[in-house]
C-alpha cells in the first residue's frame, strides 16, 4: 500500500501539470485572448499581472503564473472584471458548489443503496419493476429537465420552496435533482452486485444459523456488495460536478458553474485557469481517496497486482 | 447448446434457426426501444424539408425578416405552442431532434472509431505499447472532461469557420468532434479487454499452429467477436453524447443560436418557463419530453441488446 500511495501521488503533480499546459494552450489559442487586442482588456489586471506574476506573455504564463499559485495560492487578478481577484471569486463559490454536490451525493449513495438492496431481496415482485423503472428514468432524463420540471412543479406553481441560496431549506430541491442521476446509477449496481452476494454460502450458512434477515442483509451482505458502488463514487464525483452546473443555472445559485461558464464566454485566462485547476484538484484527490480506500474496504484486494 | 441453457436464453420454434438477428428482433426492449427511436428519428428526420423553411418555422432568424418573425405560427405549428418570437415550438423540437441526434450519432462514431482502434493496439502488441496506453487512458480518466470539452470547442471554432467556410457547419463539426475526443475511453478498455481473453482462446492459437496470417486471423476471427461488445457499448455512448450536448447547450456554450437542440431549447426556455406569474410550461415541457423519451428508448435498446450479446449475464437481466 505505501508503494501505492507514493506511485499515485507522484502522479498528481503530473497531471495536473498536464492539465495547466492543456488548458492554458486552449484558453490561449481561444480568438479573442485578451493580449491580442481584440478586446479592451481591464489595464488595471494587465499591470497587477506584470508586476506580480511577471506574466505578461505566454512564456510568463507557462512558467511564472503557476509558481506564484503553487507557492502563495495567488491566482491574480480576473482578467475580465475589473477589480477582482480569480481567488476570492472562487472562495466565495465553491464552498456552495461543493456543499451542494457533497449533500446531493450522499444522498443519492445512502438512497440508492438501500433501494438497490431491496429491489435484490425482493427481486421480482413490485417494488423490484418500480424501482427499475425509475432507474431507467433516471439515468435518461438529464439533469435540466429533472431540475426543472422539480422546479416548475415545487416553485413555480406549488410555491413550497424558492430558489437561490441561504438557508439549508433552499438546499433541499436543488440537492435532490442533482441526486437523482447518481442514485439511479447507484440503485442498479447496489441490486446487481446484491444479487451476486444473496446467493452465496455464507449467507445460507447465517440464516440457518438463526440470524434475522435484516441483519444478514444489511450486516453481511452489504459489505460486500458495496464495492462496485464505491468504485463508481470517482466517476460519480465529476458527473455530479457537471450536473451541478445545470442545476445552479435553474436554482439561480451563484456557485462555481456560473463562474466557470462566464469565464470562458469572456475568454478570461485566469479565471479559466483558476476554475479548471480547482477543480481538477478536486477530482483527482476524490479519485485517489476512493483508490486508496478500496485496501481499507476489502483487505484481499491488492490493486497493486498485476491484473 | 443444453436443455438447460436453452431455455434461458431464447426458445426457438421447432425448424426456426437461432440466428443473431433472430435473437435481437425477439428481445422485447429491442423492438420496443428501437421502434420508438426510429419513429422519433423518422420524424425529425424526414421533417427536416419543413422545418428549415423559412417561411414554416422561421427558425432561422439570421436572416432577418423582421415582418414575418412577427407573424405568430398558426395551424398544425401551433400544436406544441409558440416562443416568444412567434416561432412554432413544434418545428424548432422537430428540427432540435435531427441536430441533436445527429451529434450524438457522429461523436459516438468518433469514440467508437478511437477506442477500436487504440483498444487493438494495446491488445495486440501488448508489452510497453500497452502499459503506456493504459496509463495514458487513466490519466485521461481522471480529467474534467466536460470543461476540456467547453475549452476545445472555443479554441477551434474560429479555425474551423475559416477551414470550413460555414460558421454553423464549423460549429457542429466541432461539437462532435470534441465530444467524441473524451468519450472514447470506455471503448477502449472494453476493447482491450477482448482482445486479450479472445488471444488466449484455444482457437486462437490452432489457427496460428495451422499457419493462417495474422491479418486473417484478425479479419476472420476476431473482428467477428469483437462485434457484439462493440455494438452495446456504441449504443450506449450515443445517449451519453447526446446528454452532453444537451448540457453544453443549455449553458449557452453548445450549439450556437439560431439553430436550435433541445438542450438550447430547454436553455431558453428556462426563464419564461419558470416564472411563476405566467409559466410559459410548454416552451420548457416539449423539448425534455422528446429528450426524455429518446435518452429513454435508446438505454432501453441497449440493455436489450446488451442482453442479447452477453446471455450469461442473468444477473443483469431486467
Amino acid at each position: 500500500m505505501p508503494k501505492l500511495l507514493i506511485y499515485r501521488l507522484l502522479q498528481f503533480p503530473l497531471i495536473l501539470a498536464v492539465i495547466y499546459v492543456v488548458t492554458l494552450g486552449l484558453a490561449w489559442a481561444a480568438p479573442g485572448s485578451p493580449f491580442e487586442g481584440e478586446r479592451n482588456m481591464n489595464p488595471q489586471a494587465l499591470e497587477q499581472l506584470k508586476e506580480r506574476f511577471n506574466a505578461d506573455s505566454f512564456i510568463g504564463f507557462l512558467t511564472f503564473y503557476p509558481v506564484r499559485i503553487i507557492t502563495r495560492l495567488d491566482f491574480g487578478p480576473a482578467m475580465s472584471l475589473p477589480g477582482q481577484q480569480v481567488g476570492e471569486l472562487i472562495g466565495t463559490r465553491l464552498p456552495r458548489s461543493v456543499a451542494l454536490g457533497a449533500v446531493a451525493l450522499a444522498i443519492a449513495t445512502v438512497v440508492g443503496t438501500v433501494v438497490g438492496t431491496l429491489a435484490a431481496v425482493y427481486r421480482g415482485k413490485t417494488f423490484d419493476w418500480a424501482s427499475l423503472m425509475f432507474t431507467l428514468i433516471g439515468i435518461s432524463l438529464p439533469g435540466f429537465v429533472v431540475a426543472g420540471v422539480l422546479s416548475l412543479i415545487f416553485v413555480a406553481n406549488l410555491q413550497w420552496f424558492s430558489g437561490g441560496w441561504g438557508t439549508a431549506e433552499k438546499m433541499v430541491l436543488p440537492a435532490i435533482a442533482l441526486s437523482l442521476a447518481p442514485m439511479a446509477y447507484i440503485t442498479r449496481l447496489t441490486r446487481v452486485s446484491m444479487l451476486d452476494v444473496l446467493g452465496a454460502d455464507y449467507v445460507r450458512t447465517a440464516r440457518a444459523k438463526g440470524c434475522s434477515k435484516p441483519v444478514v442483509v444489511f450486516k453481511h451482505c452489504l459489505r460486500n456488495a458495496f464495492l462496485p458502488v464505491f468504485s463508481y463514487l470517482g466517476p460519480a464525483a465529476a458527473a455530479t460536478l457537471t450536473g451541478s452546473f445545470v442545476v445552479e443555472r435553474i436554482f439561480s445559485i451563484p456557485g462555481m458553474g456560473e463562474l466557470f461558464v462566464l469565464s470562458v464566454q469572456n475568454r478570461d485566462q485566469t479565471l479559466i485557469l483558476g476554475t479548471v485547476m480547482v477543480y481538477s484538484v478536486m477530482l483527482l484527490s476524490f479519485n485517489l481517496l476512493v483508490d486508496l480506500g478500496y485496501s481499507l474496504i476489502d483487505p484481499r484486494i491488492d490493486i497493486t497486482a498485476k491484473g | 447448446m443444453s436443455a438447460a441453457t436453452e431455455s434461458i436464453l431464447y426458445k426457438t420454434a421447432e425448424g426456426v434457426p437461432d440466428t443473431l438477428l433472430r435473437r435481437i428482433w425477439a428481445s422485447g426492449r429491442v423492438r420496443v426501444g428501437g421502434g420508438i427511436l426510429l419513429a422519433v428519428f423518422l420524424t425529425c428526420v424526414v421533417s427536416l424539408p419543413w422545418t428549415m423553411s423559412p417561411t414554416s418555422s422561421i427558425y432561422y432568424d439570421g436572416q432577418r425578416n423582421l415582418p414575418q418573425l412577427a407573424k405568430p405560427a398558426s395551424g398544425a405549428p401551433a400544436w406544441f405552442g409558440t416562443d416568444l418570437l412567434g416561432r412554432s415550438v413544434l418545428a424548432r423540437c422537430l428540427m432540435g431532434g435531427a441536430i441533436s441526434m445527429l451529434i450524438g450519432v457522429a461523436a459516438a462514431a468518433i469514440s467508437v472509431v478511437l477506442g477500436l482502434a487504440v483498444g487493438l493496439i494495446a491488445g495486440f502488441k501488448g508489452g510497453w505499447i500497452d502499459s503506456s496506453l493504459m496509463r495514458f487512458v487513466d490519466i485521461l480518466y481522471g480529467l474534467p472532461y466536460f470543461l476540456l470539452i467547453i475549452l476545445l470547442k472555443v479554441a477551434c471554432e474560429k479555425p474551423l469557420t475559416s477551414l470550413l467556410g460555414n460558421p454553423q457547419a464549423a460549429n457542429l463539426v466541432v461539437l462532435f468532434a470534441a465530444i467524441g475526443l473524451v468519450s472514447w475511453l470506455t471503448m477502449a478498455r472494453v476493447v482491450r479487454g477482448q482482445v486479450l481473453s479472445l488471444r488466449g482462446q484455444p482457437f486462437i492459437e490452432a489457427a496460428r499452429a495451422m499457419g493462417l496470417p495474422s491479418t486473417r486471423i484478425f479479419l476472420r476471427h476476431v473482428l467477428p467477436n469483437l462485434v457484439g461488445p462493440v455494438i452495446v457499448y456504441a449504443t450506449l455512448i450515443i445517449p451519453q453524447a447526446i446528454l452532453q450536448e444537451s448540457f453544453l447547450s443549455f449553458l449557452g456554450v453548445g450549439i450556437n443560436p439560431p439553430l436550435p437542440t433541445w438542450g438550447s431549447l430547454a436553455g431558453e426556455a428556462r426563464e419564461y418557463a419558470l416564472n411563476s406569474l405566467n409559466p410559459r410550461w410548454w416552451l420548457l415541457v416539449f423539448p425534455c419530453a422528446m429528450l426524455g423519451v429518446t435518452l429513454l428508448c435508446l438505454n432501453f435498446l441497449g440493455d436489450g441488446l446488451r442482453d442479447v450479446f452477453d446471455p450469461k449475464r442473468e444477473a443483469a437481466k431486467l
